[in-house]
C-alpha cells in the first residue's frame, strides 16, 4: 500500500486546498441537518409526560455532550499522528480541535444545569456524568493553558501532544473511577434521565441534531486549522503566492 | 573508554545523587511535609471540633491535603537539574532517559511521598481516627502518593522551564489524580471505619502499577521535547 495520500497531507499548501474544499461540504449540510432538526425538536416531537417541554432541552443537551468527548478523542489522535510522524498539519488540527472542544463540554455542561433545574430541582448534581464532563472541560482548559504558556511553537505542539495521550489514556480511568464513587454515594436510580428506550419520534431528531453538530464540529475544527496553517506558514512562499492571487496583498 | 554502566547502575547512582543532595539541603523536602500539616491544621479550624464530624470528615482532609502538598512538591522535581544542565547530559548520556528520571522520581517520592505516608497516621489519630485503622490509612496513602509522584513526574516534564508553572502544574496533575483521590479517601474511610479496606487498596495498588509502568515513558517524552 503506497502511504504517498498521506504524506501528502503533512504538506501545508496541499492541506490548506483540500481543507478550503471540504469545508463547505460540511457547511451546507450543518446548516440543513439542524434546520431539520430543531423542527423536530421543536415541532414534530410531542413534549415529555413527565418532564413537559423541558424535554426538549435534550436536543441540544445530548449532542454537545457526546461530542465533547469524540472532540477529545479527535484532538489525541491528530496529537499522536503529529507528534509520531511528525506532521506539523497534524498539530494544527490538533490544536483547532481544543477550543471547539471546550465549547462543547461548557454548553454541555450549561444545557445539563439549566435542563437540571426543572427536572431533578437542582441546578447541578454531583452525578458522574456530570463530573466527568467537567473533567473533560479541565482538561481542554488544561491543554489549552499548556499551549498558551510555550512560546515556541514546535516545542508547543509536541509538549501538548503528549498531555492529550496521557488525558486520552486516563480517560477510562477516571470515568469508571467516577463510576464506582457514584455507587458508593448515592443511588443511581433517581438521577437515570431518559431512560433506554426512547420512541422513535424523539429519537430521529437528536440523530439528526448529533449529525448536524458532527458537521459543524469539522466546520469550525477545518476552518480554524486552515487560518493555524496560513498563520505559522506566514513566510512560506505559497501563502504569498496564495495572497497575491486572491488580490489581497500587494507588495507586503 | 571505560564501558557505559548499565541501567540499573546508573539509575541507582542518580538515586543516590538526589538523596545525598536532599540531605544536604533539608528545606526542600521539609517544605511539603510542613505544608501537609498547615493544610490539615486549617480543617478543624474552620469547622467547630466535633470529634464525631472530624473523624467523618477525616479521609476528606486527608486526601485533599495528601494531593495538594504532592503538586506542591512536584514543582522541585526536575526544575534545578532542568536549569543547570544535568537533564540534557542525561539525554545524551547513553543510558535510559526514562530509567535515570524514574530514579530522579523515586528519590522524589522517597523525600516527599515517603514523609507524607509517615505523617498520615498521626494525622489520622488527631481527627479522632481509631488505633486499629492507622495500618490502613499508612497503607492507602503509601500507594496513594506513590502513583501521586509519577504523574507529578509528567506534569514536572510538560512544565519544565515555563516561567509560570505553578497554577498550571496543578490544573494539569489534579484532574489526573481524581481516582487516586476517590480510592485513597475511600480505603481511609474504610479503615476508619473498622471494615475490610483491602478492595479500594488493590485498586490504588493498580493505580500505582500503571503509574509505574507508563508514567516514565510519558515524563522521558515530555522532558526530551522541553531540551530539543
Amino acid at each position: 500500500m503506497s502511504w504517498a495520500w498521506f504524506h501528502r497531507f503533512g504538506s501545508a499548501p496541499y492541506f490548506y486546498r483540500v481543507a478550503g474544499r471540504l469545508t463547505p461540504w460540511f457547511a451546507w449540510p450543518a446548516g440543513i441537518l439542524i434546520a431539520i432538526g430543531l423542527y423536530g425538536a421543536l415541532v414534530v416531537a410531542p413534549p415529555d409526560y413527565q418532564q413537559s417541554e423541558t424535554v426538549r432541552i435534550m436536543y441540544v443537551h445530548v449532542p454537545t455532550a457526546w461530542l465533547s468527548l469524540m472532540t477529545y478523542s479527535w484532538m489525541a489522535v491528530a496529537a499522536a499522528v503529529g507528534l509520531i510522524w511528525r506532521i506539523k498539519v497534524a498539530h494544527a488540527v490538533a490544536a483547532a480541535c481544543a477550543p471547539a472542544g471546550a465549547t462543547f463540554t461548557a454548553v454541555a455542561l450549561a444545557s445539563g444545569m439549566i435542563w437540571g433545574q426543572p427536572t431533578w430541582g437542582t441546578w447541578w448534581a454531583w452525578e458522574p456524568r456530570v463530573i466527568f464532563e467537567l473533567v473533560l472541560l479541565l482538561f481542554f482548559l488544561g491543554y489549552l493553558g499548556l499551549r498558551g504558556a510555550i512560546d515556541d511553537p514546535t516545542r508547543a505542539d509536541r509538549t501538548s501532544a503528549v498531555l492529550a495521550i496521557v488525558g486520552i489514556v486516563n480517560v477510562p480511568i477516571i470515568h469508571y473511577s467516577v463510576e464506582w464513587w457514584n455507587t458508593l454515594h448515592q443511588p443511581a436510580s433517581i438521577l437515570k434521565s431518559g431512560g433506554p428506550s426512547m420512541p422513535w419520534v424523539m429519537l430521529w431528531p437528536l440523530l439528526v441534531m448529533w449529525l448536524g453538530f458532527t458537521c459543524y464540529f469539522f466546520v469550525i475544527m477545518l476552518t480554524r486549522a486552515r487560518a493555524e496553517v496560513l498563520r505559522r506558514e506566514r513566510g512560506g512562499s505559497w501563502v504569498r503566492n496564495l495572497l497575491s492571487q486572491d488580490g489581497v496583498a500587494g507588495s507586503a | 573508554m571505560t564501558p557505559l554502566p548499565s541501567t540499573f547502575s546508573a539509575a541507582a547512582r542518580v538515586l543516590r545523587r538526589d538523596l545525598t543532595l536532599a540531605v544536604r539541603r533539608a528545606g526542600d523536602w521539609l517544605q511539603p511535609v510542613a505544608f501537609f500539616v498547615i493544610v490539615l491544621l486549617l480543617f478543624p479550624l474552620a469547622l467547630d471540633p466535633e470529634p464525631a464530624r472530624l473523624r467523618l470528615l477525616a479521609p476528606a482532609a486527608l486526601w485533599i491535603a495528601v494531593l495538594l502538598s504532592s503538586v506542591l512538591a512536584t514543582d522541585f522535581l526536575f526544575r534545578e537539574d532542568g536549569r543547570d544542565g544535568t537533564l540534557e547530559l542525561f539525554a545524551v548520556s547513553g543510558q535510559s532517559f526514562a530509567g535515570l528520571l524514574f530514579a530522579k522520581t523515586a528519590a522524589h517520592w522517597l523525600l516527599t511521598g515517603l514523609p507524607l505516608a509517615l505523617v498520615s497516621p498521626l494525622a489520622a489519630l488527631s481527627f479522632g481516627a481509631p488505633a486499629a485503622a492507622l495500618p490502613g490509612v499508612l497503607a492507602a496513602v503509601l500507594l496513594g502518593s506513590l502513583s501521586l509522584s509519577l504523574l507529578g513526574a509528567v506534569g514536572a516534564g510538560l512544565t519544565l522551564g515555563l516561567r509560570r508553572a505553578g497554577a498550571l502544574l496543578s490544573l494539569l496533575v489534579l484532574p489526573l489524580a481524581i481516582p487516586t483521590l476517590i480510592f485513597g479517601a475511600r480505603a481511609t474511610a474504610l479503615a476508619i471505619g473498622g471494615e475490610d479496606a483491602s478492595a479500594a487498596l488493590y485498586l490504588l495498588g493498580a493505580l500505582a502499577v500503571f503509574g509505574l509502568t507508563l508514567a516514565p515513558l510519558a515524563a522521558a517524552a515530555a522532558v526530551r521535547i522541553s531540551l530539543e
